[in-house]
């Protein structure tokens, strides 16, 4: 009994953590509608900075708390509240969700670019000692631990204190009930919801310099694994509950604490399940926690009154202006083909194939958010899962490689469908949670196994007979490239691409006429594993061999906002990003010396626009250029005008 | 036995009695109206036929079979076509589009693999019934145009299209004039009135107007709090004292 007391009590301090990061989640989304991720990022930031000012620049603790925790931290959240997300208010969480991805794949990485990333041990913590031991009865904690607890009572009394004494905190509450409402009473909600972004980017921020001490060194992973619990205590929260946020937070807590302690340490389980319990915890409160999908559906009284959707622009133009790029993009891809068939190294021509085999993962986006408007935040796993299935029905089999890049695939799509399944369920932005923690469960307990990845010696996988040559096996990659497009337009032109069309568009106007919402997502959710594992499986066997650090759960993030920032909507959309992802670091990054890490804040900055420009950022500018070169154009070239008697109407329903 | 038998509706929100006993029921090839002042009930109710909403209590019954627990997409198939009340249309789609997919969906016949095959592009049946539809909703001059530049009489008519499109035995209308002028409301009947004539649909109209109503439907129910509080012939109905201070106010 002691021994279970002792193994609760260690729990809570890292419990104490992640509730406080939970309670930050369930703030922002309570107030601004955004589920923000970056949270991950803000308490990584607030650590890293902590760091450097104690340990590398000497700092007592006072002065660089008040500077990290109690200035930086909330003017940072700020900045994001005034610079991004004010501007996304009437988005969907969904396009939020996608903004606030972008900042958490650019922030660490600038981050780490500005200080380096040199090893920092000797992490410190706010205690005065932090080694020094207390004794509670039989029970001793150190002062890392003491300062976590002291400091997470400190914040949710203050918290109590706001909402139930001070004026603020009557207007918080009544902006969670309805932002619109409060307005005509004439509360500024936009004051309201900067405050709460600031007051829970100051506990993000504490969150990270509480949490660091507790490990060795300041891992980013670390942090990956405090805003998954996080949103793993805010889900059991169903979004809307701080003291349930508190309680699931220091619950996750607890229960690692058990199994670390009960467990025995060399056992497969313990190995396994101890760091991804909070990603396993995620994943079947998504699908087991009643409540949850009851908590999406907005109870806003005037959540009828939003103004229409941001403007996109038009998509309808002349045949001529339609075919002019498209002739240019196979023109250009000839001359490509051309330059790496005859002229190339093997440098630029390793570059090109890249290109070619991320361009067919990437359609995998173009399917899931371009056609069924969902973000799946896994297209880097069902990836990884073609590729370890190729190699090993290869390696074990001894079947012909080629073929068997196809059989990968249908792997990959049975198990995006039976991953969709249960996840479509829920919809919207806990669908992309499910998929976040669906990617870290497979990169932490199943990838490690032999049978998937063999261990610590990775699958070897040969090139298709034929194809063993750089430059053949280029020619192979294109094939497979305009066959996975191809494959693409004719489903988006078909009935899937039609139905799909139309879920995204309204989904009740879809299921008013027939149309089974959950048949065809899980359709659309299996074409989209399977292209992302047929590319996974090529990008193998360009490589010889299929390694897990090709298809971590980062990349899954880093996928989604470059498609994103690109275009999501069209097949030149995810080649463009794939040439993006292929070409920017040799051209622009290597000359100038900068950074390869660049482009992760490059495109994670531009995945922000997403909320504004759900058709992806150069899309939007090429169909603005097309219109305005279409207005000077002579009459007989431009597209028929379209007229009708009155004002037109904002289309397609906010559901 | 009627086309739609909504029997004893009853739906609770936390303490509040939105719809309490509610039996409503329409013929075949008949307009009813559902009328009732703000707060009574109606869009509850009609989300309840739809299974937007799960009742509480009480049962549907449509075409001889009980649909009270069936999912929104089977009742659609099953033959109830709506419109709605705040514009629900397809984003990036030109008005002949938004028919063609509601055609391909009452047949049935999308398969993935002819999707693969490039073979689902719509026949020469459907075009024709889609251009069917838009001639008789007077649409035929937009068929081509994206769904954005219509004014909002004209979406409307894009939505009863739609669901025209799925062959529905009964069509459900949301307050079809709801930001509407009184011309385009006229306009908007006008073209309505040829429905159940042309289709031989039955209509359950929900609307605030009581012009359009008495003009459009023989038979009205009035909901207020939640209660059925009169029913019979519209011109009837609609002179009752009873009718008209619930809905009108007292001093009409």
């Amino acid at each position: 009994m002691t021994e279970f007391i002792k193994y609760v009590i260690e729990g809570i301090p890292l419990g104490c953590v992640f509730a406080l990061v939970a309670i930050g989640l369930v703030l922002t989304y309570k107030t601004s509608g955004v589920f923000n991720l970056a949270f991950g990022a803000q308490a990584y930031v607030a650590a890293v900075l902590f760091y450097e000012l104690r340990v590398r620049n000497g700092w007592t603790v006072l002065p660089a708390f008040v500077v990290v925790v109690l200035l930086a931290s909330p003017l940072f959240g700020l900045l994001l509240e005034v610079l991004i997300f004010r501007h996304l208010r009437t988005a969907s969480p969904l396009a939020k969700l996608v903004s606030s991805l972008g900042l958490l794949v650019a922030v660490p990485q600038f981050v780490q670019i500005l200080l380096g990333t040199d090893p920092t041990f000797g992490v410190v913590g706010i205690w005065w000692n932090d080694d020094a031991l207390y004794h509670f009865g039989d029970f001793v904690l150190d002062g890392k631990e003491v300062a976590v607890i002291a400091s997470t009572v400190a914040a949710v009394l203050l918290l109590g204190v706001l909402f139930r004494f001070l004026p603020i905190g009557l207007r918080m509450r009544a902006v969670v009930e309805s932002p619109r409402m409060t307005e005509l009473a004439g509360v500024n909600a936009d004051r309201v919801s900067a405050f709460s972004w600031m007051l829970s980017s100051l506990f993000a921020g504490l969150a990270g310099v509480l949490l660091a001490p507790l490990y060795a060194s300041l891992a980013p992973q670390n942090f990956t694994t405090l805003l998954v619990a996080a949103i793993a205590a805010a889900a059991f929260a169903r979004l809307t509950s701080i003291p349930l946020a508190l309680l699931g937070g220091i619950l996750l807590g607890v229960a690692q604490a058990l199994l670390a302690g009960y467990l025995p340490p060399a056992s497969l389980l313990a190995q396994n399940l101890r760091p991804s319990l909070p990603f396993a915890a995620l994943f079947l409160l998504l699908l087991f926690w009643p409540g949850l999908r009851t908590a999406t559906a907005s109870r806003d009284p005037l959540s009828g009154v939003d103004p229409p959707p941001m403007e996109s622009a038009v998509a309808t133009r002349s045949p001529a202006l339609t075919m002019a790029p498209r002739v240019f993009g196979v023109f250009a891809g000839g001359v490509v083909l051309l330059l790496v068939m005859t002229t190339f190294n093997e440098k630029w021509v390793t570059i090109f194939t890249t290109a070619v085999i991320y361009s067919v993962i990437f359609l995998s986006i173009t399917v899931i958010t371009g056609m069924a408007g969902e973000i799946s935040l896994a297209q880097a796993t069902f990836a990884g899962i073609g590729a370890f299935a190729t190699a090993q029905f290869v390696s074990v089999f001894g079947l012909a490689v080629l073929p068997t890049l196809f059989i990968g695939a249908l792997v990959a799509a049975a198990v995006g469908a039976l991953i969709a399944i249960p996840l479509l369920r829920l919809g919207g932005i806990f669908l992309s949670l499910g998929t976040l923690a669906v990617a870290l469960v497979f990169e932490t307990v199943i990838v490690p196994r032999g049978w998937v990845s063999g261990g610590a010696r990775p699958v070897q996988i040969p090139r298709p007979v034929g194809f063993a040559d750089d430059r053949t096996f280029f020619l192979l990659c294109v094939a497979v490239l305009i066959v996975a497009s191809v494959f693409v337009i004719f489903i988006r032109r078909g009935t899937t691409g039609q139905f799909l069309a139309a879920l995204r568009g309204s989904e009740t106007a879809a299921q008013s006429i027939g149309v089974n919402p959950t048949r065809i997502r899980i359709l659309a959710f299996a074409v989209s594993a399977g292209i992302a594992g047929l590319g996974g499986g090529l990008l193998a066997t360009q490589k010889h061999i299929a390694t897990a650090a090709d298809f971590s759960y980062f990349y899954g993030l880093f996928f989604v906002v470059l498609v994103v920032t690109l275009s999501t909507r069209t097949v030149e959309g995810a080649i463009n990003a794939a040439l993006g992802f292929a070409l920017i670091p040799p051209l622009i990054l290597e000359p100038l010396g900068l950074n390869p890490a660049w482009q992760f804040v490059l495109f994670g900055l531009g995945a922000i626009t997403y909320a504004r420009h759900p058709e992806g950022v150069l899309e939007f500018q090429k169909r603005k250029s097309l219109a305005a070169i279409e207005r000077r154009l002579p009459q007989r070239f431009r597209s028929p005008p379209i007229t009708d008697d009155a004002s037109p109407l904002p289309a397609g329903g906010a559901d | 036995m009627p086309l739609l038998d909504a029997h004893g509706i009853s739906k609770r929100f936390s303490g509040i009695t939105a719809l309490d006993a509610v039996t409503l029921d329409v013929e075949e090839n008949e307009a009813v109206g559902l009328i009732g002042p703000n707060g009574a009930g109606k869009t509850t109710f009609f989300n309840c036929l739809l299974g937007l909403l799960r009742a509480d209590l009480g049962r549907v019954t449509f075409a001889g079979n009980d649909i009270t627990r069936a999912p929104v997409y089977r009742r659609a198939r099953a033959g109830i076509g709506r419109t709605f009340q705040r514009m629900e249309l397809f984003t990036d789609m030109t008005v002949r589009d938004h028919l063609l997919v509601a055609e391909r969906s009452r047949l049935g016949t999308g398969r993935f693999w002819k999707d693969v095959l490039n073979l689902s592009a719509p026949t020469g049946d459907e075009q024709a019934r889609a251009a069917a539809t838009l001639e008789l909703l007077r649409l035929t001059d937009v068929a081509d145009a994206p769904i954005e530049a219509l004014s909002l009489g004209r979406g409307r008519l894009v939505e009863v299209g739609r669901a025209l499109m799925t062959d529905p035995k009964l069509l459900l209308l949301d307050e079809p004039s709801s930001g509407l002028d009184a011309g385009e409301t006229a306009a908007l009947a006008d073209t309505l009135r040829l429905v159940p004539a042309e289709r031989g649909t039955a209509i359950l109209l929900v609307e605030h107007d009581v012009e359009f109503v008495r003009t459009f439907v023989s038979r009205v129910f009035v909901l207020d709090f939640g209660t059925l509080i009169a029913t019979g012939p519209t011109a009837d109905v609609l002179a009752s004292d009873e009718v008209r201070r619930a809905y009108l106010g007292e001093t009409v």
